[in-house]
């Protein structure tokens, strides 16, 4: 009977921690793996930036062309361009553009822009945001979304907040 | 020998026999076997206190709200037999279960049953409160029960966005803005912006919370998607676990409380 007995009582405790720590490892390199599994590497979503064409097929006024596709609203005033966020700065909803009383405003919760971004009415605590604007060589405005310009941290004069026209 | 009455006929068949494996509850060892040899009732005590039935003192509310749970389940099942998760049918399908569907009804029991189960959860902990229900022994179930809480409102959000009709993207959209302002795990949270090093953004809206929970920037197909599967089979698999884990614990913790 005893001979059978091919592993004492502290080998048996150590084979059982070396299974415990691979168990936990393997259970965590697996909730890993579920974790990092639920960020697709490919998404469907638009670009950040887009070639948004010649700023001469611009009216003055605020241009939605590019609302649903890009997210983004082409203001042209006198002497500049630039590209406001749809997004509206209280909760994230986007606003619509209502041209006969020249503001933006929120559906959500009643939030109210000027044409310029800057919000006069509802519950939104500061002006949309503005994003990256240039002319490429060829002409052609680009309109880069990754970088963003905020009203309320005096960033709007800065270059790339708007082009002159 | 007495003829014996047409019951004590049917009780006396193999048939009876092989599904109730005792005799009649008219002792206490056949009453305790009722409950110990049911897989539905087993996780009862076999006994408890008359007071432990008082509906003035817990208002039967954890049990309406297993009740509500359960008819949302089998509701909820139901509507899944026509309903497609796509931003092409969602809010057809939801419109064709109350217009093309017998008992178009069915959806209207499922949202009603949603609020309702919100309110008896919450009248539940109430209750449980203010009887001091959740002092020791009973102070794990209640951090179950917690748990318990967010997960029932976990589902109604989830469920919100599934009409995919312009209140539920809306909804989802300023509700996911909450995970946006997670600290550090949030692109818009506090902390985010600590964690940027040089030009390099560690937190964007690329591989925040947010993203992780919508599939994306912005509420769409991937999202509706992703809040389907947690509605209809991830957070009720985990609701379900922890129910039982719940009821086990009642019972475990000294039955259901009763006045002292």
């Amino acid at each position: 009977m005893a001979e059978r007995v091919s592993l004492n009582r502290r080998e048996f405790f150590s084979f059982l921690t070396v299974g415990w720590v691979a168990f936990t490892a393997a259970a965590a390199g697996l909730l890993s793996m579920a974790f990092r599994y639920s960020y697709p590497n490919v998404d469907f979503e638009p670009e950040m930036d887009f070639m948004a064409g010649r700023p001469a097929s611009y009216e003055e006024g605020v241009d939605e062309r590019w609302k649903n596709s890009y997210g983004v609203w082409i203001v042209k005033s006198e002497d500049k361009m630039y590209a406001l966020s749809v997004i509206c700065t209280h909760l994230g909803c986007v606003p619509n553009w209502r041209a006969a009383e020249r503001k933006f405003k929120c559906p959500c919760h009643g939030s109210g822009f000027y044409s310029t971004g800057v919000n006069f009415e509802g519950p939104a605590p500061r002006p949309l945001e503005r994003f990256a604007i240039n002319l490429t060589p060829t002409g052609e405005i680009l309109v880069d979304k990754t970088k963003v310009y905020r009203q309320e941290l005096g960033q709007w004069g800065n270059p790339g907040a708007y082009i002159s026209v | 020998m007495a003829d014996k009455g047409l019951a004590q006929k049917v009780r006396d068949t193999q048939i009876w026999k092989s599904i109730f494996r005792h005799g009649p509850p008219d002792n206490a060892r056949n009453r305790a076997a009722v409950v110990a040899g049911n897989v539905f009732l087993h996780l009862h005590p076999i006994k408890l206190k008359k007071s432990g039935v008082q509906l003035g003192y817990t208002w039967c509310m954890g049990g309406l709200t297993f009740f509500v749970f359960l008819a949302l389940t089998v509701t909820g099942v139901l509507l899944m037999f026509y309903y497609r998760p796509t931003a092409e049918y969602a809010f057809n399908d939801i419109v064709a279960l109350r217009e093309h569907v017998p008992l178009g009804i069915m959806r209207e029991i499922h949202r009603w049953g949603a609020h309702a189960m919100v309110i008896t959860v919450w009248l539940h902990m109430f209750r449980v409160f203010m009887t001091g229900s959740y002092k020791p022994p009973r102070e794990f179930n209640w951090g179950v029960g917690v748990v318990l809480l967010v997960l029932t409102m976990l589902l109604s959000f989830t469920g919100y966005l599934l009409p995919w009709d312009q209140l539920a993207i809306w909804a989802i959209a300023v509700g996911a803005n909450m995970a946006k302002a997670t600290p550090f795990l949030g692109h818009g949270g506090p902390g985010a912006a600590l964690a940027q090093l040089g030009d390099f953004v560690m937190v964007s809206d690329k591989n925040d919370v947010r993203y992780q929970l919508l599939g994306g920037r912005f509420v769409g197909e991937p999202a509706l998607l992703r809040f389907y599967i947690l509605h209809c089979v991830f957070i009720p698999l985990v609701v379900g676990t922890l129910i039982a884990v719940h009821f086990w614990r009642v019972r475990k913790d000294g039955g259901i409380s009763a006045p002292l």
